[in-house]
């Protein structure tokens, strides 16, 4: 179809030439990139034939970061540069970093105002600078692996991550120079690599403990179209936990009070960790470990005991369980497969109550561990539009609700829970004062009835609202959740006809401006490669929207524009083609935005064409068949979509 | 941009305005728009038709959203007709249906309470249920007759047994958390 066509510039001259794009399950302990190979989606391995790419970045002065095994290999003997879990820290502010353990092993610059940051000799580094780390490891793999740029990656995030975790995700992402094709919920990842497959319809659920958080997501599949009918978790439960758990266990069992070196914590949780692994296939499990020549632990950890110490936490996942059973208004019985993600997921405790739960043995057939990186993988071959005639389609959920403080600190909430995302809401307030110029507007997220007790997004005003009496006034705030969940919210004063309107940005998210700063800052400090690659991009970028501007024009543009618009737009075409060719990336960049505001008008008409026909009910394929050939008998095409129409329906239900 | 989609969400969906459609044809047909409209389909073609993509994949979640929900679909019924349910001058509601909804709500209260609170909240459910489906009989019948005022009634009504069946969620929740 034409709208697809445009997104997919090199199709006609090269047809079997493959968009290169991954998936990336980025994870709190371990990352993975994964790719559609020869039809298949498999986990690369990097250049020391790992896999799973321990989410650790060693951090040392005046040398570059070093990101995964080899950084691991550092926690022991310098535990403060040797940062790890920073999965943990996405999107949350200086009292959360305070509450959360990470505390205890870290030293952390907490200012007011700004990411907090881990100390580290090579600077301070926030949770963002960290996984964009990571994330840059990952693509060089890939790009080594697969032999050319990407064009983009779908990256996982918990479908439990609020707008701000979301954000910073897709924060580090950009740092790293990847483009996001999608931000995936893990768990639907998950169901993409099994479900396919099978091709049954039902509805099925992911239950994924992972390193640091936990999810659990119903979803429903119906002929490729995967809805998302709840999702509830906790960011803050996973293995991690258990780990920890054991290794206070250890400690109490051996009387050991308190271990102030860090590098000695570090190898206790990880004696507690190889415990847990072994206790997966094992009903015990011996340890002996010395630390500094006087402290010793010794003993044995049986599978009874282990059960016991971790059941507590593992209790914490089925209250989530039960309520997105209770939001999608299903019962157990209605659960068609219960699908198991996560390397928590091998304790063999979990498997045994979650099947207990849902009353049917649970799926484990693909590796647990990477199972969100091959789903991932899936989706990211089809948006890099490697598939066009993919039915793959998922239908997201917001996983938690938005809303607005009013009088008197209580939330009102405008987007619920689990509503199908994109979406877009407005609502009406209105002054409550006369010669009220200005309204403080307070966006927050979480189900709680006070604004207290919810998770602040941002603050902004709405300023020079015209004077009038109380209530006179009309401000509609709108709010725009995208098919990532990422939120944009606008409020605009309608009733004088003066508008006065603006966008935020979640609070601990970062500005355009600032990842802007930031990106400079990173290519100031590398070499000369880095700048090459920013050319590289832009000009990539720019021949993108030749490619889809020209193949619009050649489609319909005589159709929707004049001869002196269409002389404007090919101006501008021209000269973004000359940019193109030239070392400047900024003048590029000028050029695309210019082309974008100078066509948008072909484009809306395009659009709204398209709609048009759309709304007349013409069945989608012909539709789209009309579209590329235009200028075709439109009489004759209507005529044969109505005919076609009836047989669409019939072949559909 | 505008995108000038119309404001009658059944013609989006080529329903007949009615409160009785079939479930299967509105699903079908939202899942044939998204997979035309969706974000996903426009990952990497220019920002003016991502964002166009955005809000017609926006409007038609908004409408699918509205017509998949029974009271939803009546209340947006009612709002075609021209007729508000928010006008403050008109509150009045029947004596009887009140009392009623003062029961429930007692019997709500004192769940957490009874020997069995889950039986107790499952009743309370059940009653709501019935009165919910009679409800939805109710305004097919007034709104085929084209009767506002008796449809208008029946939405006000079925607002406050969604409102109690949400409560009764969260009795439940509450219960299990505990």
């Amino acid at each position: 179809m034409a709208l697809l066509q445009i997104s997919e510039p090199g199709q006609s001259q090269a047809p079997h030439q493959r968009r290169l794009a991954v998936g990336i399950d980025l994870g709190t302990t371990n990352s993975l990139v994964a790719s559609v190979m020869n039809g298949s989606a498999t986990v690369l391995k990097d250049e020391q034939d790992q896999w799973s790419i321990p989410s650790v970045v060693y951090y040392a002065a005046g040398k570059a970061s070093v990101v995964g095994k080899n950084a691991q290999e550092n926690a022991a003997t310098d535990p403060y540069n040797t940062v790890r879990s920073a999965k943990r820290l996405m999107g949350k502010d200086a009292q959360d970093v305070s509450d959360s353990w990470l505390a205890d092993h870290y030293q952390f610059e907490l200012e007011s105002g700004s990411l907090p940051s881990f100390k580290t000799t090579a600077g301070n580094k926030t949770a963002i600078d960290v996984s964009a780390d990571i994330l840059s490891k990952l693509r060089s793999t890939a790009e080594q692996t697969l032999g050319g740029d990407l064009v983009g990656a779908v990256i996982t995030v918990p479908a439990y991550f609020d707008d701000a975790q979301r954000q910073a995700t897709k924060d580090a992402a950009a740092l790293s120079g990847i483009h996001v094709l999608r931000l995936l919920n893990e768990p639907t990842a998950a169901a993409l690599a099994y479900g396919l497959d099978s091709g049954n319809d039902g509805v099925v659920a992911i239950y994924d403990l992972g390193g640091g958080t936990f999810d659990i997501s119903l979803l429903k599949m119906h002929r490729g179209v995967f809805e998302v009918l709840a999702t509830a978790g906790n960011t803050s439960l996973g293995g991690d936990d258990f780990d920890n758990a054991v290794a206070d266990w250890i400690q109490t069992e051996a009387s050991v009070t308190e271990l102030s070196d860090q590098g000695a914590k570090r190898q206790l949780l990880g004696l507690a960790r190889s415990l847990k692994e072994t206790l997966s296939s094992q009903s015990s499990a011996p340890y002996s470990l010395a630390i500094n020549d006087n402290i010793k632990f010794e003993g044995e950890l049986s599978i009874e005991v282990f059960n016991t110490i971790i059941e507590p936490m593992f209790k914490d996942t089925l209250a989530p369980c039960r309520q997105v059973l209770r939001d999608a208004e299903i019962s157990k019985a209605d659960v068609q497969a219960v699908v198991m993600v996560g390397g928590s997921t091998r304790v063999p405790l979990v498997r045994e109550k979650v099947s207990e739960f849902f009353d049917q043995p649970v799926l484990t057939d693909i590796d647990p561990d990477q199972v969100v990186a091959v789903g991932a993988a899936i989706q990211a071959d089809v948006l890099a539009g490697n598939k066009p005639d993919s039915d793959l389609l998922l239908l997201d959920v917001i996983p938690l609700s938005l809303g607005l403080e009013t009088m008197g600190g209580l939330v009102e909430k405008i987007v619920p829970r689990n509503t199908t995302i994109p979406i877009a809401r407005a609502q009406e307030f209105t002054t409550y004062k006369d010669g009220q110029t200005a309204m403080a507007l307070h966006v927050v997220q979480g189900e709680r009835e006070l604004v207290a007790d919810s998770r602040s997004l941002a603050r902004f005003e709405l300023r020079d609202i015209p004077a009038r009496t109380a209530g006179a006034c009309r401000i509609q705030v709108l709010f725009q959740v995208d098919a990532d969940g990422l939120l944009t919210v606008s409020a605009l004063e309608k009733e004088s006809g003066v508008l006065a309107s603006i966008d935020v940005k979640p609070s601990y998210g970062l500005s355009d401006g600032e990842i802007e700063k930031m990106l400079r800052a990173s290519m100031e400090n590398a070499s000369e490669d880095v700048q090459k690659r920013a050319l590289a991009e832009q000009q990539m970028e720019g021949g993108r929207v030749v490619e889809a501007i020209n193949s619009a024009l050649n489609a319909d543009g005589d159709e929707h524009l004049s001869i002196d618009e269409r002389a404007q737009v090919d101006a501008l075409v021209d000269s973004l083609k000359q940019s193109i060719e030239g070392t400047d990336s900024d003048a590029i960049k000028q050029a695309v935005e210019k082309l974008e505001a100078g066509s948008a008008l072909f484009v809306e008409r395009r659009m709204n064409a398209s709609v048009k026909q759309l709304m007349a009910g013409q069945e989608l394929s012909e539709l789209e068949r009309t579209l590329v050939t235009s200028g075709a008998d439109s009489d004759a095409d209507v005529s044969k979509a109505q005919n076609s129409t009836v047989s669409n329906t019939e072949s559909d239900s | 941009m505008q995108v000038d989609f119309s404001n009658n969400y059944f013609e989006l969906f080529e329903l007949p305005i009615a409160f009785d459609i079939p479930e299967e044809q509105l699903s079908t047909r939202f899942r044939s728009l998204q997979r035309f409209l969706h974000p996903d389909k426009f990952a990497s073609a220019a920002d003016a038709e991502r964002r166009w993509s955005m809000q017609a994949a926006s409007f038609v979640n908004e409408a699918y959203q509205t017509l998949s929900k029974p009271l939803k679909r009546a209340s947006y019924i009612l709002s075609l007709n021209g007729i508000s349910l928010d006008e403050e001058t008109d509150t009045q509601m029947s004596p009887m249906f009140l009392m009623e909804q003062m029961e429930l709500r007692e019997a709500l209260g004192d769940a957490p309470e009874a020997a069995d609170p889950h039986a107790a909240l499952d009743k309370i459910r059940s009653q709501l249920q019935a009165g919910t489906r009679s409800s939805a009989e109710e305004f097919a019948v007034a709104a085929t007759k084209e009767n506002w005022p008796d449809a208008r009634t029946v939405v006000r009504q079925w607002q406050f047994l969604e409102k109690l069946t949400s409560e009764v969620r969260t009795q439940e929740a509450r219960l299990d958390d505990a």
